[in-house]
């Protein structure tokens, strides 16, 4: 690793405020951060460590909706929300080993947006509402591509809002090394339609396939979606799996997590 | 460089840090505590697993920056207050759960917040919660089953593969 400090504010104000430094960088759990410093992918001057702020932890309940703070581990979603949205919770109880679920948190994995990362597929599915220090942000308009964000230099998500659905499941096909998504698919059935949300399969990171949105929300099963398919244009292809592989995936995994739902 | 101040293993350090230093290299270099072992220092093989609050981390993937006022336990501190084995320690040993041993350190840490958690694991919780701990030599088996002795559970219909 190159050399760098370490900070540790105690609130969101103290944070912005390091983070105008030159070359300072957001540090949430460091479980894709450290690994990349590791490497030497990135340079920052000052890292400034979240995981002291108290005020963006933990998960409250009103009006049929959660909200989550941006440095809630894994490891708490995964106990917290078992009860209100089971889905979401077993999603976060799946994301790497315990010992990463204990330190990654649902607003770095945001800000990250791995193109494999499970909780994208789970905020662009539920329609939630990505809560900064500055503004709030829907999802169908904060992810914007592979590991890339709406998110503005120095901004800091404080809280995840998620409508809880009526009815919603995750299923990730596993690639079993790094227990990432090799594809992943998210469903939530609303009174109102249903989202369907896609990780580890595009080119461009989460999608939603609308497709099959349209064909659950008259028919929420997984015969409805007999015949559709998604096209392998723009899909991954890696040592892991083809694009048609990935394409295949998809639309398997749909009618699982339809039928877990 | 900071200064931090944890407990390791009931007892309080200090110590100037470079922002950069990890808890393995906090551990191993300037506390010399070498049982926590680097396995890939990639966050993938849990031999660096150690407890921070109360809750296992990979020892690799936490700046010592980070643990400034945490309560920090590693595999020193495992045994029993005479120096015998723990009850975890000792179904390691009695079940061959351990072969070159270099992954033993990481599988005894999440073995212990395993079972803080779930007294009396199943046979798949167990297997999914060591999913962050790889070993090169036992194929797990006998670990799996070391763990499950350790909750006190009957382990002779467990087959000795």
């Amino acid at each position: 690793m190159y050399s760098f400090d370490v900070v540790r504010p105690k609130s969101v104000a103290d944070a912005v405020a390091a983070l105008g430094e030159e070359e300072a960088q957001a540090l949430g759990g460091g479980q894709t951060l450290i690994p990349s410093l590791k490497q030497r992918l990135a340079m920052p001057s000052v890292l400034v460590s979240l995981a002291a702020i108290d005020e963006i932890k933990g998960v409250s309940s009103e009006g049929g909706g959660l909200t989550i703070g941006g440095g809630t581990t894994h490891a708490t979603v995964a106990k917290d929300c078992a009860a209100s949205y089971p889905a979401l919770a077993a999603m976060a109880g799946n994301i790497g080993d315990p010992a990463v679920r204990n330190r990654g948190t649902i607003g770095g994995s945001l800000a990250n947006n791995d193109p494999a990362a499970c909780y994208p597929a789970a905020a662009l599915a539920s329609g939630a509402t990505i809560v900064t220090n500055t503004r709030e942000i829907a999802a169908d308009d904060y992810f914007q591509g592979m590991f890339t964000t709406a998110l503005e230099e120095g901004e800091i998500i404080t809280a995840v809002k998620l409508p809880i659905p009526e009815k919603a499941a995750y299923i990730k096909f596993e690639q079993p090394a790094s227990r990432f998504a090799l594809v992943g698919v998210f469903v939530a059935k609303f009174t109102d339609g249903v989202r369907v949300a896609v990780t580890g399969a595009s080119e461009e990171g989460v999608f939603r396939w609308t497709e099959a949105e349209a064909a659950l929300s008259g028919d929420f099963s997984a015969a409805a979606l007999e015949g559709l398919s998604v096209s392998a244009d723009g899909l991954m292809t890696d040592l892991h799996g083809s694009a048609a592989y990935r394409a295949h995936l998809i639309g398997v995994l749909t009618k699982r997590a339809v039928a877990q739902a | 460089m900071t200064k931090v101040t944890m407990t390791v293993n009931g007892k309080s350090v200090s110590k100037e840090v470079r922002g950069n230093m990890l808890m393995t290299e906090f551990l191993r270099d300037e506390l010399h505590l070498t049982g926590t072992h680097v396995g890939c220092d990639t966050s993938q093989c849990g031999a660096c697993n150690i407890h921070v609050n109360g809750e296992t981390v990979k020892g690799c993937t936490i700046f010592a920056a980070e643990c400034d006022g945490a309560e920090v336990g590693t595999i020193e501190g495992q045994a029993n207050a005479d120096g015998t084995l723990n009850v975890i320690q000792q179904a390691f040993q009695d079940h061959h759960g351990l072969q070159c041993g270099f992954c033993t350190p990481g599988m005894v840490m999440s073995a212990a917040t395993l079972l803080k958690e779930n007294p009396k694991p199943t046979e798949a919780e167990i297997r999914h919660y060591l999913e962050g701990n790889i070993c090169r030599c036992t194929g797990y088996h006998n670990i799996v089953k070391a763990i499950m002795a350790a909750s006190g559970q009957d382990v002779s219909t467990i087959a000795a593969e």
